[in-house]
């Protein structure tokens, strides 16, 4: 226990800013993954059949490649691609981005392919009653979307979305092959300094734990607020 | 893009696929065993063993694959006492200690899969057979296993393919497959991104293939013939 005090002799407060950090990493990459979402559900619901083959490949990619690979892609990858775009605006200089940004984008893509696949289940187990109502009431299509389909939505989604919120806390942890301080990689560091790899290891795993454990307690709330009248 | 460097690390990444396949067929042969024994568990009336068995999912599902992989792999070798006894020869193999680690993993999501499958079987198929004096043993192993398997066929069709890219983490304990040969090449030739799609392309042909099967097999045994 000596090995978690806080100050310079243990690695208690190391490993309570990581936890942070894991945490500031994953909720990150889901609003990346949201922001992908609102971008690729309306093209998979879409009739055209182009934008369709554009949002299913997107969602079968990225679904069917290992995390850890496309980590990888982005983190060796990633400034490469960047310094190829800068340097056709006549930039040659060596840029280095940062790991929470690479990594929270690498996770935010994956979470984004699963969260894309929650809402368009949902939308799509919308009654079709729904959406007749709204066009025969001559509503906008803005309104009737953020006043009538987005709160069902929401319901039927959050059962799943807390799915895709636990395997994105999860994948956080391949983060730390790029260096990024969070749990994993302080209890890497650690291990490695005190030769005491069980301990860190068992606590790092605590810590997932005891994350998912409250984030679970945090979303079911949601969902009690979420289908009141239900 | 260098097309030369992609066709020149196809035959390396191929060979390597045969290491994933062994890491991933081998993990989930134990974890179909696993998983059976805590449904089983599970489904018992006694309360202390199911919420042993409902503790064991709970902490593997719970927790990333990387930290299971690295507690059996780093954490193990710590303990003076385990290293002399018989299973150490098995635990110092990285090799051994990743299909240790997948097995139990897809162990606990193969058992939710499994018990939820029990769960939904309908209490009349058990009925029917105990009416029929069908002994308890047999109505197990021929109703209710087969009917649990056929049920959780699609789950399960998701768990391999989480399952085979779970597999990736095995280069983070220096096996390599597909992900250790990408990175290793990759780290001689500095061209990340010809290489990983190239690496990525094969585990989407993998997923591709795993997703077909699934599909046939659920048609072959689906109820409706």
């Amino acid at each position: 226990m000596d090995l978690l005090t806080f100050g310079k002799t243990g690695w208690g407060d190391e490993l309570l800013y990581a936890t942070l950090m894991t945490i500031a990493v994953s909720i990150t990459a889901l609003w990346i993954g949201f922001i992908f979402s609102i971008i690729f559900t309306p093209l998979k619901l879409s009739n055209n059949k182009f934008l369709n083959f554009i949002a299913n490949s997107y969602t079968t990619v990225i679904r069917g490649v290992p995390e850890l690979l496309v980590i990888y892609l982005f983190f060796f990858g990633g400034s490469g691609a960047i310094m190829y775009v800068a340097s056709i605006f006549g930039y040659f200089e060596y840029i280095e981005i940062n790991a929470f940004i690479t990594g929270s984008f690498a996770i935010g893509i994956i979470s984004g392919a699963y969260s894309t696949e929650v809402f368009r289940g949902a939308i799509q187990s919308i009654d079709k009653g729904q959406f007749e109502a709204c066009k025969v009431l001559g509503l906008k299509k803005y309104i009737y979307f953020l006043k009538v389909i987005m709160p069902q939505m929401l319901r039927l989604a959050i059962p799943n979305l807390s799915n895709v919120w636990q395997i994105t806390l999860k994948d956080t942890s391949l983060i730390s092959v790029t260096g990024l301080v969070e749990i994993m990689r302080q209890s890497y560091i650690a291990a490695g300094s005190t030769r005491d790899p069980l301990f860190f290891y068992s606590f790092a795993a605590v810590l997932y734990l005891m994350l998912t454990f409250l984030s679970m307690k945090l979303i079911n709330r949601l969902e009690v607020k979420y289908s009141r009248g239900f | 893009m260098d097309i030369v460097l992609m066709a020149s690390s196809l035959p390396k990444l191929l060979s390597a696929a045969v290491i994933t396949l062994k890491l991933l067929s081998l993990s989930l042969f134990f974890g179909i065993f696993i998983g059976l024994i805590f449904a089983i568990l599970r489904l018992n009336k006694n309360p202390m063993i199911n919420q042993f068995a409902y503790g064991y999912s709970y902490v593997f599902r719970g927790t990333p694959l990387l930290v299971q992989i690295f507690i059996i792999y780093y954490g193990l070798g710590q303990i003076e006492y385990f290293r002399s006894t018989f299973f150490w020869v098995i635990f110092k193999e990285p090799y051994w200690c990743a299909i240790i680690a997948f097995a139990l993993n897809t162990g606990a999501y193969t058992s939710e899969i499994l018990r939820s499958a029990f769960q939904t079987i309908k209490p009349g198929v058990i009925e029917a057979g105990k009416s029929l004096g069908i002994s308890k043993k047999i109505i197990f192993y021929k109703i209710q296993i087969p009917v649990a398997i056929r049920q959780s066929l699609p789950a399960y069709g998701n768990e391999i393919i989480l399952m085979m890219k779970g597999t990736s983490l095995a280069s983070t304990v220096t096996l390599m497959d597909i992900t250790g040969v990408a990175k290793h090449i990759v780290s001689t030739t500095y061209k990340p991104l010809e290489v990983f799609l190239m690496a990525g392309g094969i585990y989407l042909f993998m997923t591709f293939l795993i997703h077909k099967s699934i599909k046939y097999l659920e048609k072959k045994y689906s109820f409706q013939q």
